[in-house]
């Protein structure tokens, strides 16, 4: 199994593949991955230049270590299957496809995937898909979509073009995407996989960008969509386990480490009842304060 | 390749570099560069290579670089010659398939 | 002859200008000298009236005459008109052969290259130049040596009498009419005069010129009636829009942000960090947000900040009003609300630039600096900076306290991105060298900080500190790796500039830049 299907993505940061400026070392910033846009940052006669730009950074550019999704164009378009070739040859991380309505957009992908990597020589699996949801239908089907593919690892709410779909728009409130957000997550989660929010625009209201992710870390979701580093540290930060959810967490793992040694089920760490069922969650916890840097125990 | 027409790609932004491409005899090759000094020679090297790998051999080129990484120089020159040689988005999109890892490296 | 940062200085250049080599940045302690003087008209009939109608008769009035050396201060910065004001009756008289010997001199004197051109000029002393007048240099329009001086070092050079000012012109925001001058109450105020007091002290004529004539006496004055021996008013002095900008907002660029938090618990992690610490900072965008982010953990701890030196700017005197500083002593304002804090605020002190920065008196301010925060064009292997010439080899920029404070700073620290576009600041060796790595303590980029070998002290003070530490050595080898090794610009072998060491040895030299060629 590719370990990237469930690798940290607590932020997502998107970056015009045709800017050398943005694309040269985004990876200061540390986010946990970034998304190199072929589709709507890159102007519709620019969109053959954005492809050079994007092979030769995949190629030659170190992003040490921070995943490289891109963007392509949406199946709708006459672009889509050429992004997928330079992806594949250039042997990016991870695809994203945009305006995702269905199953069949999924395989219709991971067809062309296929076939650029048998011309490239690239093993097939290795290069991931996620799905951006950005209309009702989308929204609908993420079931579906979520389990067309084992190469998908999740899908991402895009709330500007679904809140149109929508004949709504961002408020600012939150309330437009509900239910977008709250179908996503369950969808994804049913189907075993991440997901993720939409971006918020406003990079002055730092204060709403906070209570936005805290709010969709609460609804379960794995990371947020970024369109500025500026975002990344309060994304990190709400992401990143409390001390006191680590040590919880640790005295989790190890007792029902040594518990199930000797054959006890249930058993209470500082106070709260805890059987088997707490040990992923606990685990999950561990694993996110490790890949934050935070942890510095011996699990 | 053959350069029939003349194309640009490339901004003046910095750390991009705007090259144009046009028919000529043999290569004609100017540059200007903000780090001219310290990368003048690299600047060339890496237009001149990537020329020859796409088979350029008659062509005026002309660089304007504002302090672009050689993966950049690289794809401002590609994106300047595909476009003077037939191969607009169009052409690409209608299933003419580039050469990723062949003359693009 | 090489010195002692490893620079080869041109016999020619020691021949022509009678001056050593660098030995060190502490080489000339304990030495003695005698003071130059000026030659001083005694103003004995109280009859005498100072006032003069126009620079032209002031000029006469001070003998102009070829081959002379006049001053200039740059407290009016990008807005300064005087300069130009004095050296346009200057070429109209068809004086030739002028050395100008200012405090700095910046794109606003562009309109001085022709007479640099038809050697009116044919010397330049300065901290710095930029824009034309440094192309002029760079390109050997310049007859003489350029002579870059530090801050303090230019004081020293007055003082040891290695310059001699014939006229110091003044630009005073307020005078009497007897040669009273403050930098505040007027049209341009500009904070202080840190930077004329020298000229004032040790020119044979010096000339007020003012746009705003006050009643006598002008008090508490920066410079006094007894060193002046005319006054001019003219219509503007200035643009109070470029003299001092409205406070700038703090930067949102996470990159210098994330170098102001690394500045910051580098700090915080010294044995220096403690109540009563001393502090300088410069105004950049790394340095103002580090400035604030250190606020907030002395708000935290409890801890004040003893004295803040320097080039003032918004942030510091914020932490003044709120009690986090104890004094501000400064030299220079940059923003408005420097310019207000020190007209009102009585723990923000005006000081000379003798005071601020000269190594050869009985001790300057920056002697008792803890921790001074310093940009750089390029610093190399060595620790070596370069604040002057930029990477194609053209002078630039201006040394300013940059060799002062590190050298009196117990830790400096130098902020600079890893790259300026394709321009790599960490490098094997810098273009040219103003401050010697024996000065400079640490160096922060966004790829990691490198703390100088020679301070195992701060080495060992960070060993349990989470910072990205990582060798000067390696970080140049991350910039190489992603843009390449750089070429060493190639120059031609006339020198047009002489990087003076604040102690009056020759720090590097600036040979002129000829066009590229690729083979």
């Amino acid at each position: 199994m590719n370990p990237n299907l469930t690798r940290l993505r607590r932020s997502m940061m998107f970056l015009n593949a045709q800017k050398p400026s943005l694309i040269k070392d985004p990876y200061i910033y540390k986010p946990d991955s970034i998304m190199l846009d072929l589709e709507d940052a890159v102007a519709e006669n620019q969109k053959d230049a954005a492809r050079y730009s994007l092979y030769h950074a995949l190629k030659e550019i170190d992003y040490r270590g921070v995943e490289r999704v891109v963007r392509i164009n949406g199946l709708e378009t006459p672009h889509w299957k050429e992004d997928i070739r330079v992806c594949v040859a250039g042997r990016c991380d991870s695809i994203r496809i945009s305006k995702t309505e269905s199953a069949a957009d999924v395989l219709a992908v991971e067809a062309e995937m296929k076939k650029a990597e048998e011309e490239f020589g690239v093993e097939h699996g290795s290069i991931l898909i996620m799905a951006a949801l950005e209309s009702c239908k989308g929204v609908m089907n993420a079931y579906e979509i979520c389990t067309a593919s084992p190469l998908l690892f999740g899908c991402a709410l895009s709330g500007g073009d679904y809140t149109k779909d929508l004949q709504t728009k961002i408020t600012g409130t939150g309330v437009e995407l509900m239910g977008a957000r709250q179908s996503m997550i369950i969808a994804a989660r049913a189907a075993g996989k991440q997901c993720f929010d939409t971006v918020f625009t406003n990079l002055d209201d730092m204060e709403g960008f906070r209570k936005e992710v805290e709010m969709i870390k609460m609804m379960g979701f794995d990371g947020k969509s970024i369109v500025n580093p500026r975002q990344i540290a309060v994304t990190h930060e709400v992401f990143t386990p409390t001390e006191k959810e680590i040590i919880f967490a640790e005295k989790v793992v190890k007792e029902v480490d040594d518990k199930k040694a000797k054959g006890i089920g249930v058993f209470t760490v500082d106070g709260k009842m805890i059987d088997i069922a707490f040990y992923p969650g606990a685990k999950r916890t561990i694993e996110m304060a490790k890949a934050a840097g935070v942890y510095e125990g011996d699990l | 390749m053959e350069v029939k027409g003349t194309a640009m790609a490339g901004t003046l932004e910095s750390s991009d570099a705007q090259v144009t491409v046009e028919p000529g005899t043999g290569i004609e090759l100017s540059i200007e560069s903000s780090v001219i000094n310290q990368y003048g020679k690299k600047i060339r090297a890496t237009v001149l290579e990537t020329l020859e790998r796409l088979e350029v051999k008659d062509a005026k080129v002309t660089v304007v670089d504002k302090g672009a990484l050689d993966c950049t120089l690289k794809a401002r020159v590609e994106g300047a010659v595909f476009r003077a040689s037939g191969y607009s988005e169009d052409v690409i999109c209608a299933g003419k398939k580039l050469p990723w890892g062949g003359a693009i490296q | 002859m090489i010195n002692a940062v490893g620079r080869d200085i041109p016999e020619k250049v020691l021949q022509d200008t009678g001056m050593q080599v660098f030995q060190g940045a502490y080489a000339r302690h304990n030495q003695t000298y005698k003071k130059a003087a000026p030659t001083v008209r005694g103003i004995v009939d109280p009859k005498e009236s100072k006032m003069v109608d126009s620079i032209a008769e002031v000029l006469k009035k001070c003998g102009i005459k070829d081959g002379m050396t006049i001053s200039f201060h740059h407290h009016f910065r990008e807005g300064d008109y005087v300069v130009n004001m004095v050296m346009e009756e200057i070429h109209k008289m068809g004086i030739k052969d002028i050395t100008i010997c200012a405090s700095s001199l910046g794109k606003a004197h562009n309109p001085i290259v022709p007479m640099i051109e038809d050697g009116t000029i044919v010397g330049i002393q300065s901290s710095g130049v930029r824009g034309k007048i440094g192309e002029a240099i760079s390109t050997g329009k310049l007859k003489g040596y350029a002579i870059m001086r530090s801050h303090g070092g230019r004081v020293r050079a007055i003082e040891e009498g290695d310059v001699h000012i014939d006229i110091a012109f003044i630009g005073a925001p307020t005078c009497d009419c007897y040669g009273n001058m403050r930098a505040v109450g007027g049209k341009s105020d500009c904070g202080v005069l840190s930077y004329a007091v020298a000229d004032a002290m040790y020119a044979d004529k010096v000339v007020a010129i003012t746009d705003t004539l006050v009643p006598y006496p002008n008090l508490p004055a920066s410079i006094s009636q007894v060193y002046v021996d005319y006054v001019v008013k003219v219509d503007e002095i200035g643009n109070p829009a470029k003299i001092a900008t409205g406070a700038a907002k703090p930067t949102t660029d996470v990159r210098k942000i994330m170098m102001a938090e690394y500045c910051t618990q580098f700090v915080i992690n010294t044995p220096y960090f403690k109540d009563g610490f001393t502090y300088q900072t410069g105004v950049g965008g790394a340095s103002i947000a580090s400035t604030i982010s250190l606020g907030k953990i002395m708000k935290e701890r409890g801890i004040k900040m003893g004295l803040g030196l320097g080039g003032i700017a918004g942030p510091m005197c914020k932490l003044l009003e709120e009690g986090l500083i104890e004094k501000l002593v400064d030299t220079q304002d940059f923003d408005l609300t420097a310019i207000e804090s020190v007209a009102k605020n009585p723990n923000h002190y005006e000081i000379t630039a003798s005071e601020y920065a000269n190594p050869m008196n009985k001790g300057a301010y920056v002697n008792q600096l803890d921790f001074v925060i310093l940009a750089s064009l390029e610093v190399d292997v060595n620790f070596n900076c370069n604040v002057v010439v930029d990477s194609n080899g053209m002078i630039t920029g201006a040394q300013g306290g940059h060799p002062d404070t590190a050298a009196g700073a117990k830790c400096t620290i130098v902020i600079a991105p890893l790259l300026q576009g394709r321009t790599p600041a960490i490098c094997t060796n810098v273009t040219t060298v103003t401050t010697p790595g024996e000065t400079v303590d640490v160096v922060i980029t966004d790829y990691g900080i490198a703390i100088n070998p020679r301070r195992q002290d701060l080495i060992e003070a960070m060993k349990d500190v989470k910072l990205p530490f990582k060798t000067i050595e390696e970080l140049r080898d991350i910039a190489y790796s992603i843009v390449g090794e750089p070429d060493p610009v190639e120059f031609g072998d006339r020198v047009v500039g002489i990087i003076e060491g604040r102690d009056g040895t020759i720090m590097d030299v600036v040979r002129e830049i000829k066009p590229y060629e690729f083979d």
